[in-house]
């Protein structure tokens, strides 16, 4: 204990080299937050990046320290950071401690999913880069853009919001979906439509009853290959969709994960094409 | 299910247990090798060497290699070579008490146990008392999961002993019963768990020496150590006990107090592993196994070997695990299956003969 704080003492005692406003020297910790940096136009500052950053495309060539709640002190040390601007909850707690005791600045960004919670990463975001006038500018522009888009969502949907389920996925034929409380449920309120899921709070796997009970008009899944995707007619195939409203009408709407679920700059472009699919495709 | 070996060797036994003594040192210099080595590498390519020159010039360290070798590399080669050793002997022991070449802490519930305590602390921890939070702090995970190993091992004694006397067939059956029940019991946690938490869980099980501390250097070493310790006294027991209990205890040893100490050194060995890395599999077959083969089942030297190479080879797998995919950290338990599944598999079909079941 006592050479962890004599360590940390001596680190306090030696020089502390200054960092020059737009150093390069940013590893970014969660796709939102990423992706805001990139909005705000300080994307050639970012170092590194976590796994969870996939948006936009040129952050794939940035160095990948890793799954944003497992990451390795030497790992994110190795790319030399000078900043760490990261999601809630980053961890393991003991990694976060070392990155505490290197005097590497830690910022975290709260985020919820509402349109204040995007405006206040945005906030968080510019304020830990230096550029709070552009992150005021772009706030704001993202929210005019959140509230017009909610507005045009719930104009379209009128007296009858459609029931979105969201599956996460269909691993042999269980439907793993959202309840309360996620990402997914507050992006189907956001395009003017109604969850059908309510029992239960964030991503649980449901029986084949409850999927019919919940009786959704549409099926709003990730868009993704490999193990996870499912051709529309094994999904509408599946004994609990096949009884549903969305399967009469072969409703089903597929997103990207990060644009759909992510909460960042692009929301609003998500809720509208979210609003789109449901209410004019 | 016995090893054949320990009835009717073929080998001159004179000559195993030089080899197997000259094995002590090859070991002890192997694993300071992987140490060394282990020090010196990392992603951010921190050099061991220009540091400790530093450090014989009388030159101040940088902050990035003062925590790089000091609050990282270091307690996490301390973890690992306790993790790898105390690992590696609770299989030892195990295969030793169970007479079986199959046995491991993961049999008889340990593990399971240890993943219930830190699935409960992963789940629930955030529904905890603010003031119990604060006292437990980061240790919940490890304390949780220590407590879990321990409780399915003494709830196994307990069904295991009647009128002093512990039945090693009950033992192995009430260990694989208490298994499945803390896996059902886990299964309905994991089910409460929201998607986060069953990420870390995932990553949990999966193991990992990144989050070694020098706080959990001090908690581990202890228990580790002295149960490394004690099982060095266990040898001649252990290979009486070989013969069958009552040629055992024919030949002198308390056969019952041979069996609570086993059983206590790999809970405590194993609980306090468990708890600091997760899950990381494979070190308690793989490693007496190998040893067996190369020198001999002789407790009385094996145990010891056993030690040094659970921690060379622990240490081995953490340094690829490091650097493998750097910045990132590929999960150790998945290193260790990945090298250790082939190796022992490729060992079995050259010396098939030597492992009768």
């Amino acid at each position: 204990m006592w050479l962890r704080t004599l360590a940390r003492l001596l680190i306090a005692a030696l020089p502390t080299t200054t960092v020059a406003e737009g150093d390069k020297n940013v590893l970014a910790i969660g796709g939102s937050v990423t992706e805001i940096i990139y909005a705000l136009g300080e994307g050639d500052r970012l170092i590194g990046r976590d796994s969870t950053s996939s948006y936009p495309p040129e952050a794939a060539s940035l160095p990948d320290v890793g799954y944003m709640r497992a990451l390795a002190p030497e790992g994110v040390l190795s790319v030399r950071p000078g900043m760490i601007i990261s999601e809630d909850g980053a961890g393991p707690p003991e990694t976060i401690e070392v990155l505490q005791a290197a005097d590497i600045p830690f910022i975290t960004v709260p985020g919820s999913y509402s349109v204040e919670g995007i405006v206040q990463k945005i906030l968080t975001v510019g304020e830990a880069l230096d550029v709070e006038a552009a992150s005021i500018a772009l706030a704001s522009d993202v929210r005019m853009k959140l509230q017009e888009a909610e507005a045009a969502a719930d104009a379209l949907a009128g007296e009858t919001p459609k029931r979105v389920l969201f599956v996460l996925s269909t691993q042999d034929g269980r439907i793993m979906a959202s309840g309360t409380n996620t990402a997914a449920s507050s992006i189907i309120e956001m395009a003017g439509s109604v969850n059908a899921v309510t029992g239960f709070e964030g991503y649980k796997p449901m029986s084949d009853e409850a999927v019919i009970a919940a009786a959704p008009d549409v099926i709003l899944m990730m868009d993704r290959r490999g193990d996870h995707f499912v051709a529309n007619e094994d999904l509408f195939a599946l004994p609990a969709i096949a009884a549903t409203p969305a399967a009469q009408t072969q409703s089903v709407v597929r997103m990207n994960g990060l644009y759909l679920l992510g909460f960042g700059p692009r929301t609003a472009d998500a809720v509208l094409e979210l609003t789109t699919s449901l209410y004019k495709g | 299910m016995i090893i054949s070996e320990q009835i009717s060797s073929p080998v001159a036994p004179k000559n195993r247990r030089t080899v197997a003594r000259q094995a002590h040192v090859w070991l002890a210099l192997a694993l300071l090798l992987v140490a060394v080595l282990s020090l010196a590498t990392g992603p951010t390519g921190t050099s061991l060497w220009s540091a400790l020159g530093k450090m014989f010039s009388g030159k101040p360290l940088t902050a990035m290699e003062r925590v790089v070798l000091w609050d990282i590399r270091m307690p996490r080669l301390i973890i690992g070579i306790l993790v790898g050793a105390g690992l590696a002997v609770s299989g030892a022991l195990m295969q030793g008490l169970f007479r079986n070449p199959l046995a491991d802490p993961g049999l008889v519930g340990v593990g399971a146990g240890g993943t219930l305590g830190a699935i409960l602390a992963i789940v629930l921890g955030s529904t905890l008392p603010i003031w119990f939070s604060d006292i437990v702090g980061n240790m919940l995970i490890p304390v949780s999961a220590f407590f879990g190993s321990w409780l399915v091992i003494v709830v196994l004694y307990r069904v295991s002993t009647r009128h002093g006397r512990t039945s090693v067939a009950t033992m192995l059956l009430a260990g694989i019963a208490l298994a499945a029940l803390a896996a059902a019991l886990s299964g309905i946690v994991i089910f409460m768990a929201d998607d986060q938490q069953l990420r870390d869980l995932t990553f949990w099980s999966l193991g990992s020496l990144a989050g070694a501390t020098w706080t959990k250097v001090v908690i581990t070493a202890p228990l580790i150590l002295i149960a490394i310790g004690g099982s060095l006294f266990l040898g001649h027991g252990l290979n009486a006990l070989a013969l069958g209990e009552a040629t055992a205890s024919h030949l002198g040893i308390a056969v019952q107090r041979l069996k609570l100490l086993t059983i206590l050194i790999v809970a405590m060995a194993t609980g306090a592993a468990v708890a600091v890395s997760g899950g990381i599999g494979f070190i308690g077959i793989i490693v007496p196994h190998l040893l067996r083969l190369a020198t001999g089942p002789d407790h009385r030297t094996l145990l010891l070997n056993v030690a040094l190479l659970g921690a060379a080879i622990l240490l081995t797998a953490d340094i690829i695990s490091r650097l493998i995919i750097a910045p990132a950290e590929l999960p150790i338990g998945i290193v260790t299956a990945v090298l250790g599944a082939p190796v022992f598999l490729w060992i079995l079909l050259r010396r098939r003969g030597l492992v009768d079941m």
